[in-house]
């Protein structure tokens, strides 16, 4: 009796709190399609989540396609297939290592900078003041920056991706004096439809774990500046925890009905 | 001559954060049109909570609160915002927003009120005569964090008065500041009220602010305060303790009020004219 008391207790704040976040999201969803847009907000986000995320996206997808190549080119030469790492690299890079890591690299970033934004404007009353001014910060802040994520995050994994294949490249030219136009070859042919829609699809999905989980905590900050440092951090771990688990389970449904 | 309006009535409203314990319990009380109400009590005793119920910021758990002759107690948040639109208010921390200039902080509500409909032309307009009426068009392009405490305590009096609402709600406008600054702000908040006949909700620690509103009155000819005389204010002292409401009534029954808590609110006023 006791136990299961205690047991109810603990799990009435994390019930509550995903009841939050079901709210919060289907009102950011809802306002998709509502007046007012605000468009400028909008294209600040895209810059700030998108363009600012280039530098180290590029730094990911290079480094990330290098060291694939590097390790997948030892292991085939054990059999002789050197030939084929190109295929091994973008398959890789294009279903899994591309959206997980680019969508990890945004989190870090953007997740816990969207939390720590809206967690100061909380903590200094500016979303109440928004409110009383006749603006609904979900419309204003949280709409806004989840169409930015969701338009700019399958973007940056296209560069990762891009990028990786590149790092791959090179490490393959040095390495294991592949041909260019036999690598590059290899690299689109191994990539069928599915994949692409894999590797699409998924950015996609993590752009809503990214934006919400960030504006979520950011909107849920209280107690000053040490209350939004608290949310910062759990944002940023929740969305890549979250990011890592849908994965898996997003990787399970392509393999079970796209057959490979 | 009919009574005049009210334009806020809470009606038996208490405020919980968490359960069983009211920040707000069971206060009750009217502000007619162009009353100023003073508005005092210890820190925590639930002064912005009252404000921000008024508002709809906050919802109550119990009882009925009008605002501009509207039930606004279960109202969605989306209907909200047309009477906000006719209230303006002062945060305690000023609230500016801080990626935004002076300027664009002002031009907001005048941007963003959907039942406000004024043209971009004229758009400046508006927020240059608003800051000029605190006195800080020189800093129109300054972003809050490059402003003094007192200087974002008047931009934020510009916001909130951008709109010509004819309800103000002014939490701690003079907290933190010194007594020059103070008086600064007192005299914007009676100059608002007698120029724009605007009724106000004043929240304050300082008993020579609700002295200096009860008394003087704003002179137009000389920009100054001077004492009302004859020209009675219609100002209303009300003292919160702990989430109840343990005083309202006038000026002179304030001081003669026989509670303890009460009375350590009320000093002899500090400045004359
Ligand atoms: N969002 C909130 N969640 C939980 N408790 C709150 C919240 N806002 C206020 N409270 C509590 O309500 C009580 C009254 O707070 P309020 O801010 O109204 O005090 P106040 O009278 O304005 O004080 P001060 O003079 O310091 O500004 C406090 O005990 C505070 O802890
Ligand atoms: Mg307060």
């Amino acid at each position: 009796m006791l136990a299961s008391g205690f047991v109810l207790e603990f799990l009435k704040g994390p019930t509550l709190a995903l009841q939050e976040f079901y709210l919060l999201t289907g009102r950011a969803m809802r306002n998709v399609t509502r007046q007012p847009h605000y468009t400028d907000d909008i294209k600040l986000q895209m810059d700030s989540i998108g363009v600012g995320s280039i530098p180290i996206v590029l730094l990911t997808g290079f480094f990330s396609g290098a060291v694939m190549a590097l390790q997948m080119g030892r292991a085939l030469q054990q059999y002789g297939q050197t030939g084929r790492t190109g295929t091994v690299v973008s398959i890789i890079l294009v279903r899994e290592l591309g959206p997980v890591l680019t969508a990890l690299m945004v989190a870090g970033r953007n997740a816990s900078g969207i939390a720590s934004e809206l967690g100061s404007m909380k903590v200094t009353e500016q979303i109440d003041a928004m409110r009383a001014l006749g603006t609904d910060p979900i419309q204003k802040l949280v709409t806004p920056r989840m169409i930015a994520t969701g338009v700019m995050l399958p973007c940056l994994t296209v560069i990762d991706d891009f990028v990786g294949m590149v790092g791959g490249w090179i490490i393959g030219k040095l390495l294991y004096d592949l041909d260019a136009l036999q690598y590059w070859s290899q690299t689109w042919h191994a990539l069928v439809w599915s994949d692409v829609v894999q590797g699409l699809l998924k950015p996609f999905v993590y752009s809503f774990v990214i934006s919400l989980i960030g504006c979520f905590y950011g909107l849920r900050a209280s107690g000053g500046t040490q209350g939004v440092g608290r949310a910062t951090t759990q944002a940023m771990v929740a969305a890549s925890v979250t990011i890592l688990i849908l994965n898996l389970f997003m990787g399970l449904i392509f393999v079970k009905y796209s057959g490979n | 001559m009919a009574a005049a309006a009210n334009l806020l009535e809470f009606d038996k409203v208490s405020v919980e954060f968490d359960a069983g314990v009211p920040v707000l319990d069971q206060i009750s009380f009217s502000v007619p049109e162009g009353q100023t109400r003073i508005i005092m009590g210890a820190a925590g005793s639930g002064k912005t909570v009252l404000l921000k119920t008024a508002m709809g910021l906050n919802r109550a758990c119990a009882g009925r609160i009008s605002l501009l002759g509207e039930d606004i107690t279960e109202k969605p948040e989306n209907q909200l915002f047309d009477i906000r639109a006719r209230v303006g208010m002062l945060f305690q921390d000023s609230a500016l927003f801080d990626s935004m200039t002076v300027a664009q902080n002002v031009a907001y509500p005048l941007l963003n009120q959907k039942s406000i409909q004024i043209p971009r032309d004229k758009m400046e307009e508006k927020v240059r005569e608003s800051l000029r009426f605190v006195e800080l068009e020189q800093a129109l392009t300054k972003y809050p964090s490059e402003l003094s405490g007192g200087m974002r305590r008047r931009a934020a009096i510009a916001r909130a008065v951008v709109t010509g609402p004819p309800l103000l709600l002014y939490d701690s406008p003079t907290a933190g500041l010194d007594p020059i600054t103070a008086h600064t702000i007192m005299a914007l908040i009676i100059k608002e009220r007698d120029m724009d006949n605007t009724t106000a909700l004043v929240v304050t620690h300082r008993y020579q602010d609700g002295n200096l509103v009860a008394n003087f009155r704003y002179n137009p000819d000389s920009g100054t305060l001077d004492p009302a005389g004859e020209r009675a204010t219609n100002t209303v002292f009300m003292v919160l303790r702990e989430g109840r409401l343990v005083f309202e009534g006038t000026q002179t029954e304030l001081e003669a009020c026989s509670d303890s808590y009460v009375g350590k609110f009320v000093k002899k006023p500090e400045y004359a004219a």
